[in-house]
């Protein structure tokens, strides 16, 4: 019994039922194991991590000077910017709000550079369902392809502080 | 040697002479039961029970402020009860219980004495004032930070206090288990190998130690960065260092639950191992393999390559994951044999039609694996597969997860094996005991639909750990489809029923123990009688000494396979649908 000590000689082999099990199993682990790889190779999407330290100050000034450089209309008080497409594109988190509104070209891909200024935040876009983690200090550069257009809302999914639910920004796609 | 019996298993025990300290033989099954032991086995699993309750009040309060319909609680106490919640119960109530068991284990089942009662009292003192001092900080509303505490978000020095002194209390409670296996050893209290459930309690403590030395690493540091001693803290290392905490304890969880499966498998219906090797082997791969789990939630981070996440998602090629695949079978493989060399050989699932449904140890045991198994078990390695965590993390989709490997499978599995702790430990019996076969179906149950719930709520894009999904207020107004608030409405019902199951069991526990005819001197009464069970499964024809007659719980292993291929590629399918991203 489990609560008992073994039999002297349970060090043997395991009968066939449990081997074939095992041999299921671990096939199925291999299958799950490769396909990661698999995807990253051939899938279109992934997290590779891209992020590069930067002061919070210094990555405000670039968000600032993007801004300035980009801005083609404005939604709520707060100004629409877009880059050409291949082009870098800043956003900037900090409680509680996304600055400023992206717009992209459907099918185009950009450099999306994502920082805070003061806590973690959770950039997720909905209704897509996206989610990359958010971190002061260091730059996250996801390099997108919207493949859908239309108006995106980007809410804050990692805790941060009371007013955590009214941090919501927006991404506009437009054909 | 004396043979005695629970129910209608027969158990073969009695103290030997080499026991030192005090003793007494148990009146159930004759296993010998350390008095040293058997007080802090009280201690701890009482002080679990006080956190099981707290914990539980945070949780319907939480979970009726996330149904929109109903959305109980203001922001400010929905963040601290959360925080609360996640304290309570996953770190204090746990660890608690598992001490416990790692006593119960040590002594009781290796026939020794405790290491060290001075250890012990010194490990019980430092997790009670540690977890005082934490539920303190919380509350008085200086320590809003949430279980994970990210930097730079700031709790009061008290909090980071409390963890530490918390994980040094555990820590002196695992290493005094550890010498008490080095006692029996050195003076030959049993000959050979351990039983099974000492080694699984083994690799948990092992685990623990890892996991335990880690929280000591980052909360240090953390502790002094909050009282102005240390300037900074990155964020992304602490992420890394505190999920080595924070995952790898779960990991301590799941080994002393399958321990605690093997355990109840015994105490129900007499089952042993079909190969002690292939059980052992899978335990020993939970040690080697199931650290690197901790990089589940870093999969989305800035700053850690593809080629990490990977590897370390991979649970090293997933060889964790092929241990708990590995236990799936075994357990239920070793309670089919057992019943089917009892008679119950009828069809496929006779065996375990006719299983002791009445005995509240085997009904929690066995919903628990279930649980365990189709819910948490499929749905952890889908989140944490690199790739598809772009569409689950920070989602409910995490906590849907975790609340049926963490509450529907440990928990339950923790409350089973207290229907033998109140009697065999406590020698108290349950009142009401109608209400304790109902109890783990209740709690079971609804902690299934509340995840049901979550997950597809998550599925839809609901974030985890968030006051209000309509945005209320926002800048930019934006909300969820409206099967997102049904799927909501199915968490709150499923937690009102899982809540209701929790306070039923601490209401019969706190009954039994405070309250209940003492069984000392005599057997206990027996959960259940095997005449009580369908004679209409029996067949003449039984399989008789057959170890290898488990045709029924391949079957199910199979349809445990299939479900898991089919939900695995549905959500690559789903990922395939989103933005290009790299």
């Amino acid at each position: 019994m489990s609560i008992h000590q073994p039999p002297a000689d349970w060090f043997k082999a395991p009968d066939s039922t449990e081997r074939l099990w095992v041999g299921l199993a671990l096939i199925w682990c291999l299958v799950m194991f490769i396909a990661m790889p698999y995807w990253y190779f051939y899938g279109k999407q992934n997290s590779v991590g891209e992020g590069y330290l930067v002061e919070p100050m210094e990555f405000s000034q670039r968000v600032s000077k993007f801004v300035e450089t980009n801005k083609v209309g404005e939604l709520k008080g707060i100004p629409i910017v877009e880059a050409a497409p291949g082009g870098d594109v800043y956003l900037q988190a900090m409680m509680w709000s996304w600055f400023p509104v992206i717009q992209m070209r459907k099918d185009q891909t950009y450099r999306l550079h994502i920082s805070s200024l003061d806590l973690q935040h959770g950039f997720s876009i909905q209704p897509l369902n996206m989610n990359f983690q958010i971190l002061p200090g260091y730059d996250h550069v996801l390099t997108i392809t919207p493949t859908s257009a239309g108006e995106f809302s980007i809410v804050c999914n990692e805790f941060c502080g009371i007013g955590h639910h009214l941090m919501t920004g927006r991404i506009l796609v437009v054909e | 040697m004396t043979t005695t019996t629970i129910g209608d298993v027969p158990f073969e025990g009695g103290a030997s002479g080499n026991h030192q300290g005090a003793v007494r033989s148990c009146d159930t099954t004759g296993l010998p039961v350390c008095l040293g032991a058997q007080r802090f086995i009280k201690l701890h699993a009482v002080v679990a029970v006080v956190w099981l309750l707290i914990g539980g009040t945070a949780a319907i309060l939480i979970a009726l402020t996330r149904w929109p319909a109903v959305h109980l609680l203001p922001a400010d106490w929905y963040y601290r009860l959360l925080t609360l919640h996640g304290l309570d119960m996953l770190i204090f109530m746990i660890l608690n219980f598992e001490i416990a068991i790692l006593y119960f284990a040590g002594t009781t089942l290796l026939n020794c004495r405790l290491a060290s009662t001075k250890a012990a009292w010194l490990a019980f003192a430092l997790m009670l004032i540690g977890g005082i001092m934490v539920n303190i900080a919380v509350l008085n509303g200086s320590s809003d930070v949430l279980l994970t505490s990210y930097v730079p978000l700031k709790a009061s020095p008290w909090f980071y206090l409390g963890i530490i002194l918390l994980a040094v209390g555990a820590l002196v409670a695992v290493i005094n288990f550890l010498a008490t296996l080095y006692i029996a050893k050195r003076d030959h209290t049993y000959e050979g190998s351990v039983p099974l459930v000492v080694f699984g309690a083994t690799a948990a403590a092992i685990i623990a130690v890892v996991t335990l030395l880690h929280g000591a690493v980052v909360m240090i540091p953390t502790w002094l960065w909050s009282m102005g001693v240390v300037e900074y803290i990155d964020p992304a290392w602490y992420r890394i260092t505190w999920w080595a905490l924070g995952h790898m304890s779960q990991q301590i969880n799941v080994c002393a639950m399958v321990s605690v499966w093997y355990l109840l498998g015994t105490l129900t219906v007499g089952a042993q191992p079909v190969s002690q090797l292939v059980c052992r082997g899978a335990f020993v791969l939970y040690i080697l393999f199931i650290n690197v789990a901790s990089a589940h939630h870093i999969l989305v981070d800035p700053a850690v390559g593809a080629s990490w996440k990977i590897w370390n998602t991979g649970y090293a090629m997933y060889l964790a994951v092929l241990a708990s695949m590995i236990h799936g079978l075994t357990v239920p493989a070793s309670i089919e044999v057992a019943q089917r060399k009892k008679g119950f050989n009828r069809g496929l699932f006779g065996w375990l039609v006719a299983a002791p449904w009445s005995n509240p140890g085997f009904s929690g045991f066995f919903l628990s694996l279930i649980i365990f198994g189709f819910g948490g078990g499929i749905t952890g390695v889908v989140l944490g597969t690199q790739q598809i965590n772009i569409m689950a993390h920070n989602t409910l989709r995490i906590p849907g997860h975790f609340h049926v490997t963490v509450v529907g499978g440990t928990a339950l599995a923790f409350m089973a094996v207290t229907y033998y702790v109140v009697p065999l430990i406590f020698q108290r019996e349950f009142y009401l005991k109608t209400w304790c076969r109902i109890q783990p179906w209740l709690f079971g149950g609804g902690i299934t639909l509340m995840s049901i719930g979550m997950s597809f709520a998550g599925s839809y894009g609901v974030p985890r750990r968030h006051w209000d999904m309509e945005f209320t207020g926002a800048m930019f107004s934006t909300g969820f489809d409206s099967g997102a608030h049904l799927m909501l409405g199915l968490m709150g019902v499923g937690a009102i029923i899982a809540v209701t199951g929790l306070l039923v069991f601490v209401l019969l526990v706190v009954a039994a123990v405070f309250f209940g005819r003492s069984n000392a001197g005599r057997a206990m009464t027996p959960w259940h009688e095997e005449r009580q069970v369908a004679e209409k499964f029996r067949t003449e024809d039984t399989a008789g000494d057959d170890e290898h007659s488990m045709p029924g719980t391949l079957v199910l292993a199979l349809f445990f396979l299939a479900c898991f291929v089919v939900y695995y590629f549905a959500n690559w399918m789903w990922l395939a649908d989103v933005w290009h991203v790299r």
